[in-house]
């Protein structure tokens, strides 16, 4: 027994301490999802019913140019051997070359990531800071005008289709009151005039201190983001009322009441000390949906960013920069994920 | 805040709106020209592999060519550029090119009959896409080394496998494909033998106004000028494209003043526009066709009797009054106006009785199921659905097949369709593009995979068409050689597959004081140097 018992922790090798078997485990389910997600996304590019050959070599090339774009392509291989090369490139960091731009398709996500990263990370901001406190008060002055107030934003963002909100915004702020800046990131006559550290204009422009620039290229997001950062205002305020309306009707938030203790002490140190786990993974997934999901507005403000970038590559065919995108979108999920899990953690005793 | 506070914040706003209803006019500066255009097609700047639209238009701007179209005279055809003079040798096989002095490549390189030999060896040996322009001129990877030869330092012959009609060499020679390269700086950065090709998709090396000095895919091309091209200083010494998918986009800019030029401005855009002080709009004729085809493989569509009945019930004159309104014309025959010996016959419009008499007649009465495979593009979408609409007049049962572009083309190209709703642009400016394209099929067979002709991906064998397309290339009598189109595209609106239905006209909105904007007719492609404003 004892002997059987020795090797079979032979067998386990070193002991890990149990935060690295975590981080392991952790690490391990992030490669798995990864792959499987590259395996469907490959997989479903593979047998659409179009050919890549095409997007290659466009539609007046003769069968020998066809021909050997075919092979240059690897498509005489096997569905799984392609996989397997495939995968065997990206692990090396090559995600192979663009057939739209002729660039590899990681030049490609390191000039438009940026872009989105930017559009998103504020259109979150503005989410938050409106649409925490928004949903807290409706829910606290329910059935009040704020209450009414709150719901029919909330019914517009979902209602109003992106692209038409985004027209009317760039028509009244940009073409009549002059307020912001046109489509695009910048001004035509401000590209170039700060060192690229980042791809962040707002980032690198303050770096560099050229407040000009910085100006600009404010003015040119400050309305995408807006507009983004009014839907997930939407999303995140109606989901904290909800959360908060929880809160609000258990017990011991009577009892605070009863205890004698201030109306905002009971909402903001009880109550909303209790949903900020919560609201935690709403905000996460709101950013999430803002990174990938905001192809309409870039298409509207003509936002170099990933998603329309991912759109128009799959219209083109252009299955590898449609697959490194969607490694890409895939890590950032699976990325806020595990950071919406941690601050989880930290922030609820019981979880630890 | 109280309800009263915030009515009296709402109507604040409100006014504040209302009185500065008026747009706030900016304005580009006068040595710099802006455009918001549609440039996801580019690709490669490479001269020798670029085949796309807006591809052409940079390079138009950054390459010169032996001979080359004047962009304020488009209608005299081609002129000398980089060769002043040529030559034919008495077999007429040989065309030998006096290169001009004075012409410097932004590198600083003068341009030399060298550089001339290496682009168009360059080329052939590449094989791109493009190359079947040179190729069909006898050129092959083996051969071109003894067929184009710089003689001396400003002296090239080019020779042919045969005689053909010099309009049809030199007409070749002034597409993309024609472009010609700094030889120095190309093989400066060769990698892996390929003649540059890699770094001339990112980077120009031509003796053109302007060379391009930063290119965002999808977002930007910055061009500034060469300072040493030879001919005089343009008035706009850089000019920045834009990419703007949406044309409501690209008018509030142009309203506005932030752009001088929007290039693709929907029909409701244009007439929106041309309300705004300020702004014009310019049409001008392009080389696309839009037509229809029916695959031969279909024995119902492959009935002359059937066919006649199908061009007999199509609302020409509707559709171009309606929905395509000032951006396509009707348009009946295979060569695009302004090219040698297009067409102006219009033998068709709307007419349902002689459509039914010729299905009546036909061994096809009750007509059957039709499926019309077209991609989601509107306007597309708009012609399909209005032959839906006249043709179900005639008692078909018609489906539309709709997909995206590769989807659409993938099945044309496999000859899996029934009727393709499709544009066809010339690929270079001579009437054999579109008569070898539409009128000639040399191998029917599956097998043949002929994928580059249209009259095989519809299975139509075009024997009655073939001799005449190849004799009009090789006819040296330019009046013979017009004649020979003129009856071919009237003997093939009778005969062919194909139903040609509209020419498309460029809508451009600019700027009032943008002058000599010319968009490169139906020939060639946008020219920025004669722009002023």
């Amino acid at each position: 027994m004892t002997e059987v018992t020795q090797h079979s922790e032979d067998r386990r090798g070193p002991v890990l301490p149990p935060w690295l078997k975590k981080l392991a485990a952790t690490l391990l389910t992030v490669a798995v999802t990864l792959l499987g997600l590259l395996f469907v996304t490959f997989m479903i590019g593979r047998v659409m019913p179009i050919d890549p050959v095409l997007a290659v070599i466009g539609e007046r090339a003769t069968q020998a140019q066809y021909d050997a774009a075919y092979l240059e392509l690897g498509l005489d291989k096997s569905l799984l051997e392609q996989f397997f090369i495939y995968v065997r490139d990206v692990l090396s960091g090559d995600f192979g070359k663009s057939i739209r731009t002729g660039q590899q398709v990681t030049t490609d996500i390191a000039r438009v990531f940026p872009a989105t990263l930017e559009l998103a990370t504020l259109g979150t901001i503005i989410g938050i800071v409106l649409g925490v406190p928004l949903g807290v008060m409706a829910a606290v002055y329910r059935g009040s005008w704020i209450d009414q107030t709150a719901r029919f934003v909330g019914l517009i963002g979902y209602s109003m289709p992106i692209f038409w909100l985004g027209l009317v915004g760039l028509l009244i702020f940009y073409g009549i009151l002059d307020w912001v800046e046109g489509p695009g990131r910048l001004g035509v006559f401000y590209q170039g005039l700060v060192t690229e550290r980042t791809g962040l204009l707002l980032v690198d422009s303050a770096i560099d201190g050229d407040w000009t620039v910085f100006k600009n290229a404010f003015g040119h997001i400050i309305l995408p983001a807006a507009l983004l950062g009014y839907y997930s205002l939407a999303y995140i305020s109606r989901m904290t009322r909800s959360f908060m309306l929880e809160q609000l009707n258990s017990e011991y938030v009577t009892t605070a009441r009863v205890k004698g203790l201030s109306e905002r002490k009971v909402i903001w140190r009880h109550a909303f000390r209790n949903i900020r786990i919560q609201l935690i993974t709403v905000i996460a997934l709101a950013y999430a949906n803002l990174l990938e999901g905001s192809v309409l507005t870039e298409i509207i403000f003509a936002w170099p960013g990933l998603g329309s970038y991912i759109t128009t590559s799959l219209l083109a065919n252009d299955m590898n920069s449609v697959l490194g995108g969607t490694v890409v979108i895939g890590t950032i999920f699976v990325g806020l994920n595990i950071f919406s899990d941690l601050l989880y953690r930290f922030f609820d005793p019981r979880a630890k | 805040m109280t309800h009263r506070k915030l009515l009296r914040t709402t109507a604040l706003v409100a006014a504040l709106m209302g009185g500065m209803a008026a747009p706030v006019l900016a304005e580009t500066p006068p040595n710099m020209l802006v455009i918001a255009n549609r440039i996801d097609d580019i690709k490669t700047f490479d001269p020798q592999e670029s085949f796309e639209f807006a591809g052409a238009d940079v390079s138009r701007n950054v390459y010169e060519k032996l001979v080359n179209f004047d962009p304020m005279d488009l209608d005299a055809g081609f002129g000398p550029q980089l060769a002043e003079s040529w030559e034919i040798s008495e077999d007429g096989k040989t065309i030998t090119f006096k290169i001009a002095e004075g012409h410097v490549f932004s590198s600083g390189n003068p341009v030399t009959a060298k550089d001339v030999e290496f682009s168009l060896r360059r080329a052939v040996k590449l094989d791109k896409t493009p190359s079947f322009i040179i190729t069909q001129f006898g050129l092959t990877a083996d051969n071109v080394d003894e067929m184009v030869q710089a003689t001396d330092d400003m002296t090239v012959s080019v020779t042919l496998d045969k005689q053909y009609a010099l309009s049809f060499v030199l007409n070749c020679l002034t597409a993309t494909i024609g472009g010609i390269v700094d030889m120095e700086t190309a093989m400066a950065n060769e990698v892996d033998g390929d003649m540059g090709n890699e770094w001339l998709r990112t980077n120009t090396a031509g003796s053109g106004p302007y060379k391009v000095v930063d290119w965002k895919p999808n977002e930007s091309v910055l061009m500034d000028l060469n300072p040493n091209y030879h001919g005089d200083k343009p008035a706009m010494e850089r000019i920045i494209v834009q990419h703007i998918q949406e044309s409501a986009t690209q008018r509030l800019q142009l309203e506005r003043g932030d752009i001088d030029i929007a290039r693709n401005l929907s029909p409701e855009d244009v007439a929106g526009a041309m309300e705004v002080d300020g702004v014009k709009v310019l049409d001008e004729q392009r080389g696309q066709i839009m037509y229809w085809a029916a695959n031969q493989k279909n024995e119902m569509l492959s009935d002359p009797k059937v066919l006649e009945a199908l061009k007999w019930s199509v609302d020409y004159q509707g559709m171009a009054d309606s929905f395509l309104k000032g951006q396509w014309i009707v348009h009946q025959a295979y060569l695009p106006l302004t090219f040698l010996g297009a067409l102006e016959d219009k033998p068709f419009g709307l007419d349902m009785d002689k459509a039914k008499a010729a299905l009546a007649e036909s061994g096809f009465p009750d007509c059957g199921p039709i499926k019309i495979s077209v991609r989601e593009a509107q306007e597309r979408m708009d012609i399909a659905q209005s032959l839906q609409n006249t043709w179900g007049q005639l008692g078909c049962e018609v489906e539309l097949i709709v997909g995206t572009g590769a989807q659409t083309l993938d099945r044309y190209r496999a000859r899996e369709h029934d009727i393709y709703v499709g544009a066809w642009g010339p690929d270079y400016p001579d009437p054999n593009t579109n008569a070898g394209t539409f009128a000639a099929n040399p191998d029917n067979a599956d097998e043949a995979g002929n994928t580059g002709y249209l009259a095989w991906r519809n299975a139509w064998d075009a024997a009655a068409f073939n001799d005449g397309t190849l004799a009009a290339v090789v006819e040296n009598d330019t009046e013979a050689r017009k004649q020979m189109y003129l009856d071919s595209q009237a003997q093939f609106q009778q005969e062919s597959p194909f139903g040609i239905m509209f020419q498309r006209i460029e809508q451009s909105g600019l700027r009032s004081n943008v002058e000599n904007w010319v968009v490169g007719g139906a020939t060639t492609a946008v020219s920025y140097w004669v722009v002023t404003k």
